[in-house]
């Protein structure tokens, strides 16, 4: 009888951050592990130490394993080593490195999500530098960037990258797979802390309403608390015409993006920079979005060279009534958050409401308003955020209160 | 091999270094500035026009009729130059000819070693070379890490070679130039022909100082050759050849501005933190080397000078096409350079009087009466490692390998302002550490290390601290930075290595700074 053979991860003269493990079992002989490691001297040690860790957790006693290592991170290798066992035997057991404090952050419904950068879920080194190009959200993705044969593995990376990779304050977002295979996708998310899941190619509310029952099992099973955001996706003529009822199909649902690739595949029209083909499904996702009072995300923008017409598209974008867009590249971000960014009299007016706020808070009144009008806790909020936003991007000084105050 | 010392003595960086090298005396790093030999300069053999042909034409019909006639025998030292760098033809060429002479035990000092010169290493294994001087990079830096040639490896920066030379530490016998240009007299240029590479900077100390001169060119025209930036008048024989080098390989093609998001958020950090110090202003100089995170400092300080109408007074090169559009443009007034990376920046030399060749003793040279590289306003440069007292590395990775030449490197650091941006990382090894596996830099010339998680700042450099105190950009302590590298990375395992010593990195004063020791195989 033959024994059981299998592989998981990846190699390649490309490949880096990454391994590639094959793994036998054997009926005896104990463990034999031989590895190549581009970080041998380093690390070669403690990572035979942890493929042990695992094959013991396992319970593994007899197997080969070869570990072919381009310099992955530990949640890296437990992620192959562990996909590859998962093939070889059945076992329910996670293993689960710890959850690093800094990811503990929590995301909020009403956040800027101006950008929102797409890193395929089972390259571990693109993950690893995300979050200092400081998009507003990353998004592990196990859908249309995972190769059919590496959903598995992916589902574990992402896993273990949520626990382990620090995103820098980003949102923590996963695109799962298509409805209703996604479903499957939830339960190595829901429990490490991930903010919001992108659910593609989405046609109904019902859709919806499936994998918010599949998420309240899980949160109910591992006590967590936080909510789960939803970014339903539109990408087909069905979901457009639905695009209100999708919407509102939940609390959760806190924005809707469109995507043109294969929606215009669906109309079988061009896709072109001018988008008047898809300027019927931007406009009605935007009208939808809005009177569901949640974020309208515009696609992604694919020529990564030309940040010129990257500029101009979001120009249009933002005059559509979109809040954001989807980024394919790092050096996106800065120009969509430039394009995105609020304009002098946006500023002006959130001056206004925060030292309103400010002015309330101090005098202990529980009621903010500006001249004869209240202004509503969301309000003040969204200013702040705007006020922050044009701190952040230099278009105030940290002092603008006591300028404004002057004017006043 | 590898060598065995039992006498070594702690240097200033309290390094083991050992006392002799290849039997020669040497001088442990004393602190920078603190070592000044007496004396006079290393003085060439007088020569006298009697000995060399009346019409000027020198020309002898192979290289290896050059050698012969120059001398070639067991225990020389030859030199030559990376002008073409890996696209180099000729030194492959002479230690051929030197195994079929049957010639023994020869050290070779080249200004700097190329993938290209992998050739050589059966003439290291069969004793045709005894040991190199000079930069070791890729395939020989490893030949020679495991301990497997002769002697032992000396390295120097591009003006400690001047230095050395100079001094006399290194006496040449016989150097080989090669010329993308020259005549018969033995002028040369690096502009024109099919192998032009810019200028000959790093062999003007062997045309200088050694014993015998060798000029090979494969663009052979009637005097004179002009300009002449080697003089024929110190040129014994010249040659013409077929091709001396790889037009291709000549002009690397690392030289594009890197497209990795990672490295140009390092880029950018760089240039913005210039601009808050106050260091880009009407009239300042700048140097970044010609790696693709350097060229794009210096796009960025383009879009800031444009913006803030600011023009440089000289740039020093390696110059390139980015460059080149600056001088062009009228954002610098001067390219002072000390090797052409591509064809544009080779034209530019030729047609450009602001475009200025130099060489390693005008740049470079610490036994001078100044140079160059101490007047530049900032400068970028690279590391293997740092560590948290800012020493750096550049000649060996983490795993002890000896794998880069220190270039001008050292020298660069005499800069008033020495920034390294480096990723915190590399494929998960962390590039700051507690102590670095080679010191080719001392901490106290290194001003800041720019991170993409974190920029730190030398305590030493009070007034950058200051001038950088209301910055939004991310600064920490170099502390903080290798906690975090450790902190993802996982904290990494020493190498182990032999007791047996390698090569040594000298200082650009002529002492030693650290030795490198053979690895583990």
């Amino acid at each position: 009888m033959s024994n059981k053979i299998t592989t998981a991860g990846n190699t390649g003269k490309k490949v880096r951050s990454d391994c590639f493990i094959t793994l036998e079992l054997r009926n005896s002989g104990g463990i034999e592990i031989e590895q190549k490691s581009k970080v041998q001297v380093l690390y070669g040690d403690s990572n035979i130490e942890l493929c042990k860790n695992i094959l013991t957790f396992f319970g593994i006693e007899n197997a080969k394993l070869e570990l072919e290592d381009t310099g992955a991170l530990p949640l890296v290798i437990a992620a192959r080593l562990e996909a590859a066992i998962k093939e070889l035997i059945n076992a329910d057991k996670e293993y689960l490195l710890d959850l690093i404090e800094e990811n503990n952050y929590s995301s909020e419904r009403e956040q800027f999500r101006f950008s929102r950068l797409y890193l395929p879920g089972n390259t571990p080194s693109m993950m690893l530098n995300a979050g200092i190009h400081e998009p507003n959200g990353i998004i592990l993705d196990l859908e249309d960037s995972v190769a059919f044969n590496k959903k598995k593995e992916a589902q574990l990376l992402v896993r273990n990258a949520l626990r382990g990779i620090n995103f820098y304050g980003a949102e923590r977002m996963v695109r799962i797979n298509q409805l209703p295979k996604g479903l499957e996708d939830v339960k190595y998310l829901v429990p490490h802390n991930v903010h919001m899941l992108l659910v593609p190619k989405c046609e109904g509310a019902d859709q919806i309403q499936e994998l918010e029952q599949k998420i309240e099992e899980i949160k109910k099973d591992h006590q967590v608390t936080n909510p789960v955001y939803l970014m339903p996706i539109i990408e087909s003529a069905l979901g457009v015409e639905r695009a209100f009822e999708i919407a509102s199909a939940s609390e959760n649902v806190v924005a809707l993006a469109i995507g043109l690739e294969d929606y215009t595949a669906d109309l079988g029209a061009k896709r072109t920079n001018e988008a008047v083909e898809s300027f019927y499904a931007r406009t009605r996702i935007v009208n939808a979005c809005k009177a569901a009072r949640v974020q309208a995300i515009d696609s992604v923008f694919s020529d990564v060279g030309d940040m010129e017409a990257l500029k101009e598209n979001v120009k249009v974008s933002k005059g559509l009534g979109f809040e954001g867009m989807g980024c394919i590249h790092p050096r996106q971000i800065k120009v969509i958050h430039e394009s995105f960014a609020p304009e002098t009299d946006e500023i002006e007016k959130a001056k206004k409401v925060v030292n309103a706020f400010i002015d309330a808070t101090e005098r202990g009144l529980g009621v903010v308003s500006l001249g004869t009008k209240m202004i509503d806790p969301p309000v003040v909020k969204r200013a702040e955020k705007t006020i922050h936003l044009a701190l952040s991007l230099g278009l105030i000084q940290e002092n603008w209160r006591n300028e404004f105050l002057k004017e006043e | 091999m590898g060598q065995k010392y039992t006498n070594l003595v702690k240097n200033a960086v309290g390094r083991m270094v050992p006392t002799e090298v290849n039997g020669e005396k040497q001088v442990p790093f004393q602190g920078i500035g603190k070592y000044k030999p007496e004396g006079r300069k290393f003085g060439p053999k007088i020569a006298s026009c009697a000995d060399y042909p009346e019409d000027g034409n020198k020309q002898v019909a192979s290289l290896k009729e050059a050698l012969v006639k120059a001398g070639l025998k067991d225990g020389m030292t030859i030199s030559t130059h990376h002008h073409f760098r890996n696209g180099d033809l000729l030194a492959n060429q002479i230690f051929d000819i030197a195994k079929e002479l049957g010639v023994k035990n020869l050290r070779w000092v080249p200004s700097a070693s190329f993938p290209c010169h992998e050739h050589l290493i059966q003439y290291l294994e069969d004793g045709t070379i005894h040991h190199i001087e000079g930069s070791m990079n890729g395939p020989l830096g490893r030949f020679a890490s495991y301990g497997k040639m002769k002697g032992m490896g000396v390295l120097r920066s591009h003006g400690g070679r001047y230095q050395a030379i100079q001094d006399g530490e290194v006496k040449i016998d016989i150097t080989v130039i090669g010329a993308a240009c020259a005549d018969s007299f033995g002028n040369a240029n690096g502009l024109y022909g099919p192998s032009a590479s810019g200028l000959l900077g790093f062999a003007l100390a062997d045309s200088q100082y050694a014993d015998k001169v060798i000029v090979v060119t494969d663009n052979m025209v009637p005097f004179p050759c002009s300009p002449w930036q080697i003089q024929g008048n110190h040129v014994d024989y010249t040659v013409e050849v077929d091709q001396v080098g790889v037009p291709e390989k000549i002009v690397s093609g690392t030289t594009q501005i890197t497209k990795s998001p990672d490295r140009l958020l390092l880029a950018e950090m760089t240039a913005q933190l210039c601009l808050e110090a106050g260091i880009i202003k009407d009239g300042f100089s700048f140097q970044s080397g010609a790696g693709g995170t350097s060229l794009a400092v210096g796009d960025y300080f383009a879009k800031i000078m444009r913006k803030k109408n600011i023009k440089a007074r000289f740039a020093r090169g390696g110059s390139n096409k980015y460059l080149v559009s600056m001088l062009e443009e009228g954002l610098v007034d001067y390219i002072l350079d000390g090797q052409t990376f591509d064809l544009k920046g080779v034209q530019s030399m030729a047609d450009n009087p602001n475009h200025v060749w130099t060489s390693p003793f005008t740049s470079y040279n610490y036994h001078g009466k100044g140079n160059f590289a101490g007047l530049v306003d900032v400068v970028i440069l690279g590391a293997t490692e740092v560590d948290v007292n800012f020493n750096a590395n550049v000649v060996t990775h983490s795993d002890g390998l000896m794998l880069h030449g220190i270039g001008g490197w050292q020298n660069c650091l005499f800069s008033k302002t020495v920034i390294l941006p480096i990723p915190l990382f590399r494929d998960r090894i962390p590039v700051i550490m507690d102590e670095v596996t080679t010191i080719c830099g001392p901490g106290e010339l290194i001003d800041v290390i720019v991170t993409e998680r974190g920029i730190a700042i030398n305590p030493k450099r009070k007034d950058l601290i200051e001038a950088l105190k209301d910055s939004d950009l991310p600064i920490k302590s170099i502390q903080e930075l290798k906690q975090e590298a450790e902190k993802i990375c996982g904290k990494p395992a020493k190498p182990e290595f032999e007791d047996e010593l390698v090569a040594v990195i000298k200082w650009v004063d002529g002492t030693i700074i650290d030795a490198v020791k053979k690895v583990k195989l």
